[in-house]
């Protein structure tokens, strides 16, 4: 008998909010979290991007710690796992996974051994796991722009393994130099505000926050319920994604296998829709393949920039909102459509009442993961 | 077989100079650089992927033990549905801190698009994806040390929901020359039990 | 611009890890995309780099790499008109 799973609490931290009820009043007013910043520290010329103001995360940690000696990522992440993290008890059935790409890499930009050690992703698992006081190892998962849901797909899997009953997870990341010069390096960055599926479309706006949920083998006050999964890779380029979109076509396939529904039975998706020319048309082209074409999607990275290892994560609790509230968010950022097959983008927001949800993210490496969800009756 | 059971059918060990496939070294060097002793394994085993040689030292690493643990074991004809199940402790800060370098002086500023590329850990799974045409589950994690009982666990979820036919576990951990790769073959089928112990002992040994 | 056809070679083969090529194996008219050499997109983006770094040259629009890139011939006529290095 293989135990259902589900997420039972959600929160995130982003420039338009430290928690969901002001991030989904902002999106529906859609406000973004997209600025023109000029930080030569960061990057010598102005730069667009998603950032969240330093006095805002030092006076709300303020509130709940008087720790000196946080990084600026593990603020964030604790901030996003404090309100869910205090109502539970942390055991051995209890998991933390933390999903980042570059965690504290920012700690390499001064050269020493403590920051050297800072670096360490599972110097920075263990950092936000010692303040709440988890008592079991924390596992990370480092797996490029997918990281934030497959973090889920992981805790569903672990759950039904039954190694665990309960599993927290936090996603985050941080804009920094270190990021910012290597998409510049790739020509992937934009000059404007992300245009998710425009014709004029012409790269990422980066982005930073964090997201946390709880997944469950309890369906006592379940948000919703995880019911398929698959992560698997183009095995075409390292930094190209597949031109037929096999890779994400291939997970998504898995999870509607997994979750025995047909393709036509998802009334929503929440897709990657990073703005660059080949990811976008990537997506659409898989999409299609699997006759897709006609459901509501919307890529969120109009919001929030592309923020990397919490993109996942942060999208998931955004789409669960929209499965809660019965609403569709328009794709912001999107204008006329530049795709060789057409998907049908939102283009504002609506009332939708949605059983089934789809995430889906892919990323360097050839990766993607595709996770689908279902509402709680 | 009893249907609850997984087993190792093969595995690989990487150190010090030395592979050893099942217990039996079959390459052997004097202490050396890395990049050296990787580039005497490509040309030993008759390696014919000129790939390998823009890849950065984690990629080389996990290509390579993949490389001798899938000889002579992959379908030609068919797809293999072989997952790929990888840890290390050091994520990808080898070319993190080559990267940083790249871009920590203002009068020297060259960022490369071909460094950057591998400042992720899970490229290396790309790679070996790519090699061998394995359009199958990829997850990379981070711990401290090889985590036997994880690799139990998520290896088990995969091949009982069929995600998987069989999955490839690794632990690849490199930095500055500091490197050790321990990957096994892990299945529904074997003579050697899946089991914490059994790990523990061959990666120690 | 014989000498500098020369220099090309060599760097490309040292900047792009071009391990199993030696300078004789490339011919100025070669195409180094595609069949010829078979360089990718990360390789491209590296001659930019390349162009950056050692010739002083700033590509506007990467889009004309395609062009500039396409042989060593290409590329030295383009280095020769360019350069401010």
């Amino acid at each position: 008998m293989i135990r259902e799973v589900y997420i039972t609490e959600t929160n995130c931290i982003t420039p338009i909010g430290f928690d969901v009820t002001t991030n989904i009043k902002n999106i529906i007013g859609s406000v973004s979290g997209i600025q023109l910043h000029q930080n030569s520290e960061l990057m010598k010329t102005p730069f667009y991007a998603s950032i969240i103001n330093d006095e805002a995360i030092n006076s709300a940690f303020a509130k709940i710690s008087s720790a000196e000696n946080y990084t600026r990522l593990e603020k964030m992440m604790i901030l996003a796992l404090q309100p869910i993290v205090k109502k539970s008890k942390l055991d051995e059935r209890t998991g933390f996974i933390l999903s980042t790409t570059k965690g504290n890499i920012t700690a390499l930009e001064n050269p020493s051994s403590d920051n050297f050690q800072q670096a360490h992703l599972g110097q920075l698992a263990k950092n936000v796991a010692d303040f709440f006081g988890f008592i079991t190892e924390p596992i990370v998962v480092s797996n490029a722009c997918v990281s934030g849901v497959l973090a889920v797909s992981v805790a569903k899997r672990l759950i039904q393994a039954d190694m665990f009953d309960n599993i927290f997870i936090v996603a985050g990341d941080e804009v920094s130099e270190f990021v910012l010069s290597g998409f510049n390096s790739f020509q992937a960055m934009s000059d404007s505000p992300c245009r998710p599926y425009s014709k004029n479309r012409n790269g990422v706006t980066l982005g930073e926050a964090t997201a946390a949920v709880l997944v469950s083998s309890n369906k006592e006050n379940a948000k919703i319920k995880i019911i398929g999964d698959g992560s698997i890779n183009d095995a075409n380029h390292i930094s190209g994604p597949s031109r037929t979109g096999e890779g994400l076509f291939r997970s998504i396939e898995s999870a509607l296998a997994e979750a025995k529904i047909n393709a036509n039975q998802i009334d929503y998706i929440s897709a990657h829709g990073t703005a660059t020319s080949f990811n976008d048309e990537m997506e659409a082209i898989a999409f299609n393949r699997l006759g897709l074409e006609n459901v509501p999607v919307n890529s969120l990275k109009g919001f929030y920039g592309h923020t990397l290892g919490a993109s996942g994560l942060l999208e998931t609790v955004i789409g669960i909102q929209s499965v809660l509230e019965s609403k569709l968010f328009v794709s912001l950022g999107f204008d006329e459509i530049g795709l060789s097959q057409s998907i049908n983008i939102i283009g504002k927001n609506e009332d939708k009442n949605i059983n089934h949800f789809l995430k889906t993210a892919s990323g360097f490496g050839g990766c993607n993961t595709a996770v689908l969800f279902e509402k709680v009756k | 077989m009893p249907e609850n059971k997984t087993y190792i059918q093969s595995f690989c060990k990487i150190q010090n100079n030395e592979i050893i496939l099942d217990g039996a070294s079959i390459f052997k060097l004097e202490p050396t650089t890395f990049s050296d002793f990787s580039k005497k394994v490509y040309q030993n085993f008759g390696i014919n992927y000129s790939k390998f040689f823009k890849m950065d030292n984690l990629s080389k690493l996990a290509f390579l033990g993949t490389e001798l643990l899938l000889k002579n074991k992959l379908d030609s004809e068919e797809e293999n549905n072989i997952a790929l199940v990888f840890a290390n402790k050091s994520s990808s800060l080898d070319t993190d801190v080559k990267y940083q370098n790249s871009i920590s002086d203002p009068e020297n500023y060259f960022p490369s698009p071909a460094v950057f590329v591998y400042t992720l850990p899970n490229i290396c799974l790309g790679e070996i994806s790519i090699r061998h045409q394995l359009k199958s589950e990829n997850s990379f994690f981070i711990f401290d040390a090889f985590n036997p009982v994880f690799m139990i666990n998520y290896a088990k979820v995969l091949l009982d929901s069929k995600k998987a036919d069989k999955v490839l576990c690794g632990w690849v951990e490199y930095y500055d020359e500091e490197y050790k790769a321990f990957l096994y073959l892990a299945a529904k089928e074997g003579n050697l039990e899946h089991k914490t112990e059994t790990l523990l002992t061959e990666y120690n040994k | 611009m014989e000498a500098l056809k020369q220099e090309l070679k060599e760097k490309i083969i040292d900047i792009l890890n071009l391990e199993d090529v030696n300078q004789e194996d490339i011919n100025d008219n070669d195409p180094l995309f595609g069949d010829g050499l078979g360089l990718d997109s990360i390789d491209a983006l590296e001659l930019i780099v390349m162009l950056d770094k050692d010739y002083g040259i700033k590509l506007v629009d990467p889009k004309e790499g395609k062009a500039i890139f396409k042989s060593i011939e290409t590329m030295a006529a383009y280095i020769k008109e360019n350069r401010t290095k």
